[in-house]
């Protein structure tokens, strides 16, 4: 242990206008450590980093950096403290290439910069750190996977001492959440210190040195990885005990819902990005779809919600040919489908819970909007739900993340679909938001809906699947029952190797 | 130095936007332009406050002054209207005037090609036209925007210049009335192409078809399954793809109907005040629309309000010209209330906090 801990934050106190989302937090982090800081959403995390990181002032409390007393005013004052963060939501300008991203705001670069040169140092960068990136690729040409890389090179660049990254595995296969830890543990030997905001307890209790927690904005217990039980870290967390484990009813499936015959389509860049896949799913099942992130999953999906054209093959659902349907014919035809882009895609911003429930059913009744059965029904299902909002007319981009999924999935299921199409629903959730939406889940399994869940999680795929099918560069390595392969077996499927035929369903 | 004296400040986002503040700050707005004006009255000599009060006087203080300031108000209203529909939908249609350009020029075909239809015939076939060559003025920029994402707001913007010199051409050049002493400008319409006019004022029929326009317009936008996709477009298009809605019909729709709004008002221009197509029609009707759009929040009902103050703003301005002001000041006042109610937008979402000097760079 140093004498003098890298960053110290001392009786913290921020408030806003009806809540206390720092209340007396003090938290120490000594250089050389990787510090976790466990919560549920809303209990403050993102604030306490938010201040230390020069966006908020805290009300009350006292920072210090390297034992020194500091006083931040802005983001710039804490990157100037060697302060990085890597954000959940990227800040990156998509129609920047990598290495202008990288660069971008840095002052000491002069006013023409050399283009190679710099391109040749983040690729440097890239190889010493393990996490490849092109970096004259465009940034909206980049799977949500390595626009994080390229987050994480940013801070880098800026010679961070005290690394912040919030949720960084969140979008990560278990090899490359291995492989980041790995370098969190290198920069840590070389006296950084690490502050990893995560849900995952098991990845917590893996990769870190110390765990602090925060419940309701106050800190809720302090200890030292070794000695962190995951029972014990839960109930500081919720409070209460947790049960993880599901059951999942036996079921008999149904007719086929879903059948895709040979289809390939094409990503954002104009390449192939799912090649001659073939699927199919029954009513009251759900079929996993494994994969390293960016290897087809995001697209597989839109040509399912008949958002993204299909180049060859065939799309079936419920018997009628839909191969060259758009999204409102897939929404008609009884396909719901809550996409990896929830605020902004999946629900709008800058409108409210009412707006955002009626996005689809808007268009079932005559010319006008019914708005007084609109309210009654956003009403019902907030509070069905438990979905917890300041107040219904405000903009749902003030809502927390796990309440907003709620919400999406609120609306997708309402709609009473046949085919529920889920991408990544977990991403970024608390224990309690996701023990809620797997039960939403197998209670739709068991409602005999056909359910195509696309995620990284192999332990979820693997709880709560009928199937797997395995994605690796767009094509489908196989499609697995999870009771007769091991998490090994499609862990390799995932890096490219394809199932024997007689394994096959 | 400037850069001194505000470096103790720092902009803090608000919270929440209050009620009082989205009618407050535009108010402040126009109070800070008219006084920032007034520097410029104040230097060449007179009393700003002088010639304000004249202009309110010229404006508001006579029944003449206030039925003029109606009759500005009504192509206001109409274009205001127009711009405040495409913006809703993030389609930026500075293109007002010349569809409104063009909608004069589709009423006067009507109106001379048809001199014998009687009223209730010609005048609902100039209103006709007037919309449909707006709105084909406002599609025509919105079908590279909708395909290839063309930026529309130099395309509208282009399309004006185009529209105006059109009709220049027409009352230069082919439609210049022979017996109108060289001047630029058409043969009169038939009495039956004429709005009629409320009692001795110039108050026409028009009045009625721009608040007509804003009744439809707040209905729709506000209960309508049409008005919800606009909404819900102008906030993400990804999202209005993902709810199934026709992002790019609705482009061309809107951009068609928001041309069409101020073709109607070229319409009302032509046939309730000059009765004749002639060169200058507007000045600058559709490009006022933009700032009274923004001031108005892009509502309906608020866009009514303000489109009587840049009225009697018009008229105001005209009443000064006795005093030696050209007519250019009215120009130049609107351009300053634009700049601090933009500037003012900055207030409504942001506040400014004191921190104190001598932080660290």
């Amino acid at each position: 242990m140093s004498a003098i801990p890298m960053v110290e934050m001392v009786k913290v106190t921020k408030r806003f206008p009806g809540v206390v989302a720092n209340d007396n937090v003090s938290l120490t982090i000594d250089a050389g450590q990787i510090h976790g800081l466990l919560g549920e959403n809303g209990a403050g995390k993102s604030t306490l980093m938010s201040i230390l990181t020069g966006l908020y002032r805290p009300d009350e409390g006292d920072i210090y950096i390297k034992g020194k007393k500091v006083d931040m005013l802005s983001p710039k004052d804490a990157v100037t403290q060697g302060i990085g963060m890597v954000h959940q939501h990227f800040k990156l300008v998509k129609s920047f290439t990598v290495a202008e991203n990288v660069i971008l705001g840095m002052k000491d670069m002069g006013v023409l910069y050399d283009k190679t040169k710099i391109q040749a140092q983040v690729e440097r960068f890239c190889t010493q750190y393990g996490m490849c990136i092109d970096p004259a690729a465009k940034v909206w040409q980049l799977t949500v996977g390595e626009q994080q890389r390229v987050e994480i090179i940013k801070a880098l660049f800026r010679g961070a001492e005290i690394l912040i990254l919030d949720e960084p595995t969140a979008v990560l296969t278990p090899q490359e959440a291995k492989d980041l830890y790995k370098t969190l543990r290198l920069m840590a030997g070389q006296g950084k210190a690490i502050i990893v905001i995560s849900h995952k307890l098991s990845e917590v209790l893996e990769g870190t040195d110390m765990i602090s927690v925060l419940r309701g904005g106050k800190p809720a217990g302090s200890t030292k990885t070794e000695l962190a039980s995951e029972q014990e870290l839960t109930r500081w967390m919720v409070g209460r005990n947790v049960t993880t484990h599901m059951d999942r009813a036996a079921n008999e499936p149904g007719e086929v819902v879903l059948e895709l015959d040979k289809v390939s389509c094409l990503n954002n860049r104009g390449q192939l990005a799912v090649q001659q896949a073939s699927i199919r799913i029954r009513a009251g099942e759900i079929l996993g779809i494994a994969g390293v992130a960016g290897n087809g999953q995001t697209e597989l999906a839109e040509v399912v919600a008949g958002l993204r054209s299909i180049e060859s093959g065939t799309k079936h659902v419920g018997g009628v040919d839909h191969t060259f349907s758009g999204s409102r014919d897939m929404i008609r035809a009884g396909v719901s489908y809550v996409p990896e882009d929830r605020l902004g895609t999946g629900l709008v911003p800058g409108l409210n819970a009412v707006d955002n429930y009626i996005l689809k059913s808007y268009a079932q009744k005559g010319w006008l909007i019914n708005w007084q059965q609109a309210r009654e029904e956003t009403q019902d299902v907030i509070s069905s739900y438990d979905i917890k909002m300041a107040n219904l007319f405000n903009p749902v981009k003030m809502m927390s993340g796990g309440n907003l999924q709620k919400l999406l999935l609120a609306r997708e299921i309402n709609a009473d679909p046949r085919l529920l199409v889920v991408v990544y629903p977990m991403r970024g959730l608390d224990v309690g938001a996701m023990a809620a939406v797997r039960k939403l889940l197998l209670a739709e399994r068991e409602a005999g809906k056909a359910i195509l869940l696309i995620s990284e999680e192999l332990d979820e795929l693997f709880a709560l699947s009928d199937c797997i099918a395995v994605l690796h560069r767009g094509e489908i390595m196989g499609v697995v029952h999870p009771r007769t392969v091991t998490v090994e077996e499609v862990g390799m499927m995932m890096a490219g190797k394809r199932m024997l035929e007689q394994h096959a369903v | 130095m400037l850069y001194n004296l505000l470096s103790g400040w720092r902009l803090e986002k608000r919270g929440t936007v209050s009620q009082v503040m989205m009618v407050v700050v535009p108010l402040l707005s126009i109070v800070v332009g008219l006084a920032f004006a007034g520097i410029f009255i104040a230097l060449t000599d007179k009393n700003p406050i002088d010639v304000y009060l004249l202009m309110l006087e010229g404006a508001f203080g006579s029944a003449y002054g206030l039925s003029e300031t109606v009759v500005k108000a009504v192509p206001l209203i109409l274009c205001s209207l127009a711009v405040a529909l495409a913006f809703r939908m993030q389609l930026w249609n500075i293109g007002a005037e010349g569809q409104l350009y063009m909608g004069a020029f589709g009423a006067t075909w009507v109106a001379l090609s048809f001199p014998e239809w009687p009223a209730v015939l010609v005048l609902p076939a100039m209103a006709a036209a007037g919309f449909i060559a707006g709105g084909i003025w406002g599609l025509l920029p919105a079908i590279p925007r909708a395909y290839f994402k063309v930026n529309e707001t130099i395309t509208t913007l282009l399309m004006n210049y185009i529209g105006i010199l059109w009709v220049d051409y027409l009352v230069y050049g082919p439609w210049k009335d022979p017996k109108g002493l060289g001047f630029p400008i058409t043969a009169p319409f038939s009495e039956a192409a004429i709005l009629p006019a409320f009692g001795v004022t110039r108050i026409h029929l028009g009045l009625a078809f721009a608040l007509a326009a804003v009744l439809v317009l707040y209905i729709v936008l506000k209960y309508t399954r049409w008005g919800f996709e606009i909404r819900v477009s102008g906030e993400s298009a990804a999202a209005a793809n993902y709810a199934g809605m026709n992002y790019i019909k609705n482009i061309l729709l809107v951009m068609f109907i928001s041309g069409g709004l101020a073709g109607i008002a070229g319409m009302t221009e032509v046939s309730g005040i000059t009765q004749r197509l002639q060169h200058g029609i507007s000045p600058g009707y559709g490009y006022s629309a933009i700032i009274i759009a923004w001031l108005a929040r892009l509502h309906p009902v608020a866009i009514v309000l303000v489109s009587v103050v840049f009225g009697g703003l018009l008229v105001g301005g005209f009443s000064i010209q006795t005093s030696g002001f050209p007519a250019a000041t009215v120009a130049m006042l609107q351009g300053a209330i634009l700049f601090f109610v933009v500037g003012g937008e900055i207030f409504m979402q942001y506040r400014l906090k004191w921190v104190g000097k001598g932080r660290s760079a």
